[in-house]
């Protein structure tokens, strides 16, 4: 409680930023690396699970869904202690990054496994005849007729859940990932100025949530022909 | 010029098909051949098991019972050889066009070319062009099909089947869905097919395309080919009750 | 080093209990907060919607991790000094609000536009509107989804451990630090959560499925 007095004279201090600049830079673009990687992995996975889900028999959907379940229903800091910690206790040694980018795959991989669901069973049976008629292979049709309007179809859900990943990605600085919030953390001690810090990294992150929006959106103009043209939903 | 001749040759061999959904038999003991370049209607109510009849020639079903035979490949068994066979000679068209939503009509037609086939894009795009001229649509190459109407997309779907060359090409359908006008178009692109000797399968409600243009009429009733024959002879003295009544039902 | 046993896991069972009442906070004042941002952003005035829009964006474009850092460290350094729980609390309502406040306004404006139409027609006013056509009919929208929202409020409570809160995670962290068997005792903190978390998915999918189906 004794710290509540003179609180109204505060004054915020941004000087340590002439010096500190590089590792907020560094500390990004570790962020950015980290959760590029996360979520282009993570998406693969999904999407595979998503097929297995849907169109696979029961010995394949019962674990699938296990999977999806666990992660969803579990924090993503007690699962990346479990990569990070839990491993190396059972002789798997595994470096910070790395560990950071295996929880966020699996971690991503079980929402984008929802998400990617719901846009393949939005797909329609006929259109998979259609495409057998044609005399497609069962790859073929799921590349070329299935994958491509599923995602089109879920790709605003898809976005969102991109930029929370991106977002989540700041608790891989509690196994020490010298990304964005372990640089806010590391210069935050060394200042004692960590009002600003934190609000530099707030800032940090809301730029890159839109960066990370735009993007996807361009991504999206890119994959769906369709909807560049006409601009409207699948 | 008259619907082409069948040669004798029989191109599509039905024997004895017996096609369960659980304890419902939708085709019970169902037999005729179909030659080369003839057109069949296949004709019948709701649940006559018509349509059902149809997709186990296309392979989309398995039977239970019988044979089918269509270009010399055994369909309606589990098994894929055959099946990748079948694909190349059998073209299907579906009452709602089934058309790919994502894809440029153009695309729609080149899939399977590029893909099964293995054509070159180019080759694709001139087959596309062909196709197109024929149903009549060169101008919507670049469209998508939500910019099409029903009948515009239909004539995109038959153009699609026949770019793939089949021998065969099952029609089910495929107006059900359709205004008349927009009937109209599709069945003229199917009657100028036939007139190039194409082989047929149709299921239909059209009547009077069945008259003018079908050289073998099948009247299904109960899963079972409960009359069939030369279209002109069968219309003008049908045998059973049952035909007489649907036909004039549907006049 | 000591031997994993029982009062450990008695300890996480404990622990789980300051899990679930820092969940309960977080909800009750997300929902609170949540509920007047919802009615901001569907009010008439437009700068009323632009500052709630502009909150929603804020928080949801912000990691809760720097949310909570700067309500414990960054009021602290100005001299707010808060104890975790507080520190903690806030923070979730903060972040709560924001995503309830998003869910709540899709349910307000999912009410069919006919129905504002007619109670408007029979002399309501804005106020009566809310409170006796229009609400009513969005709770039965929104219970779905806040159900399942819930599943994320109590996993995020995870991140107070960061400010030495004693939750679940802590605890577990805690447990380890005597032990070391990290693998085990993660295994049994996620376990835990699991079993709280689940129950509330489960139900949340079949609220849905029931809602769906009486449409």
């Amino acid at each position: 409680m004794r710290a509540v007095q003179k609180t109204m004279s505060y004054t915020f201090d941004f000087s340590f930023l002439a010096e500190r600049w590089p590792d907020f830079v560094a500390g990004a673009w570790l962020t950015v690396q980290l959760t590029v990687v996360s979520i282009a992995l993570g998406l693969a996975v999904g999407t595979v699970c998503a097929l297995l889900r849907v169109y696979g028999n029961r010995w394949v959907r019962t674990p699938v869904g296990a999977y999806v379940e666990l992660i969803r229903n579990t924090p993503l800091l007690v699962q990346i202690f479990i990569v990070y910690f839990g491993l190396s206790s059972l002789g798997l040694k595994l470096s910070a990054e790395v560990s950071a980018v295996i929880a966020l795959v699996v971690n991503m991989g079980a929402y984008s496994t929802e998400i990617m669901r719901a846009g393949i069973q939005s797909i329609q049976r006929t259109q998979l005849e259609a495409a057998d008629c044609l005399g497609l292979t069962r790859l073929q049709t799921i590349v070329h007729v299935v994958l491509l309007p599923a995602m089109e179809r879920v790709y605003p859900a898809l976005t969102s859940q991109f930029v929370l990943l991106m977002l989540a990605s700041s608790i891989t600085s509690q196994i020490s990932t010298e990304e964005l919030t372990a640089t806010a953390n590391l210069v935050q001690s060394d200042t004692y100025r960590s009002f600003e810090v934190y609000i530099i990294v707030a800032v940090v992150y809301l730029a890159l949530s839109v960066l990370y929006r735009f993007a996807f959106w361009l991504i999206g103009l890119v994959l769906f022909a369709r909807k560049r043209k006409l601009g409207t939903a699948l | 010029m008259p619907a082409a001749e069948g040669t004798g040759e029989a191109i599509v061999r039905i024997k004895d098909v017996v096609k369960e959904f659980g304890p419902l038999r939708v085709l019970d003991g169902v037999s005729f051949d179909i030659a080369r370049g003839q057109v069949v209607a296949i004709v019948g109510r709701s649940g006559s098991g018509k349509s059902t009849l149809l997709r186990c020639v296309a392979g989309l079903e398995t039977i239970q019972g019988g044979s089918i035979a269509v270009c010399g490949h055994d369909v309606g068994r589990p098994g894929s050889a055959a099946r990748a066979q079948l694909r190349r000679d059998v073209g299907m068209v579906f009452q709602s066009y089934n058309l790919f939503p994502h894809l440029t009509v153009e695309r729609n037609i080149t899939l399977a070319l590029t893909l099964v086939k293995k054509e070159p894009r180019e080759a694709a795009n001139a087959k596309a062009a062909e196709v197109l001229a024929m149903v009549g649509l060169t101008d919507k190459r670049t469209a998508y099909p939500e910019q099409l109407s029903g009948g515009q997309q239909q004539r995109v779907a038959i153009a699609r089947s026949l770019a793939l060359s089949p021998q065969v090409m099952l029609f089910d359908e495929v107006t059900s869905a359709l205004d008349p006008e927009l009937t109209a178009e599709v069945l003229a692109v199917m009657e100028e097919l036939a007139r190039r000797g194409m082989t047929m399968i149709t299921v239909t409600h059209e009547m009077g395309f069945a008259r003018r243009v079908a050289d073998l009429v099948v009247f299904m009733h109960k899963g079972k080919v409960w009359e069939s024959g030369p279209t002109a002879e069968l219309f003008a003295q049908p045998r059973t009750a049952e035909f007489s009544q649907f036909v004039s039902s549907e006049l | 080093m000591i031997q994993l046993n029982a009062n450990h896991f008695l300890y996480l069972l404990q622990a789980a209990q300051w899990t679930l009442l820092l969940s309960l906070i977080a909800f009750v004042g997300g929902s609170v907060v949540g509920l007047g941002l919802a009615l901001l952003r569907v009010s008439q005035i437009r700068v009323l919607r632009v500052l709630a829009s502009g909150y929603i964006q804020l928080i949801q474009g912000t990691p809760l991790l720097i949310v909570l850092f700067l309500s414990y460290f960054g009021l602290g350094i100005m001299g707010y000094k808060l104890v975790p729980i507080v520190a903690a609390g806030l923070s979730l309502t903060l972040y709560a609000a924001a995503f309830l406040g998003e869910i709540w306004r899709g349910c307000i404006e999912a009410v069919p536009r006919p129905q504002w139409e007619a109670s408007d027609c029979l002399g309501l006013s804005r106020f009566q509107q809310y409170a006796w056509v229009i609400l009513p009919q969005s709770v039965k929208l929104a219970v779905p989804p806040t159900v399942g929202f819930m599943v994320q409020i109590v996993k995020n409570t995870s991140l107070a451990s960061v400010i030495g809160f004693v939750e679940l995670a802590r605890a577990g962290q805690i447990v380890n630090n005597s032990t070391f068997e990290p693998f085990t005792i993660f295994t049994i903190v996620a376990a835990i959560y699991f079993a709280m978390c689940y129950p509330l998915s489960l139900a949340a999918r079949a609220l849905e499925r029931k809602a769906n189906a009486g449409r």
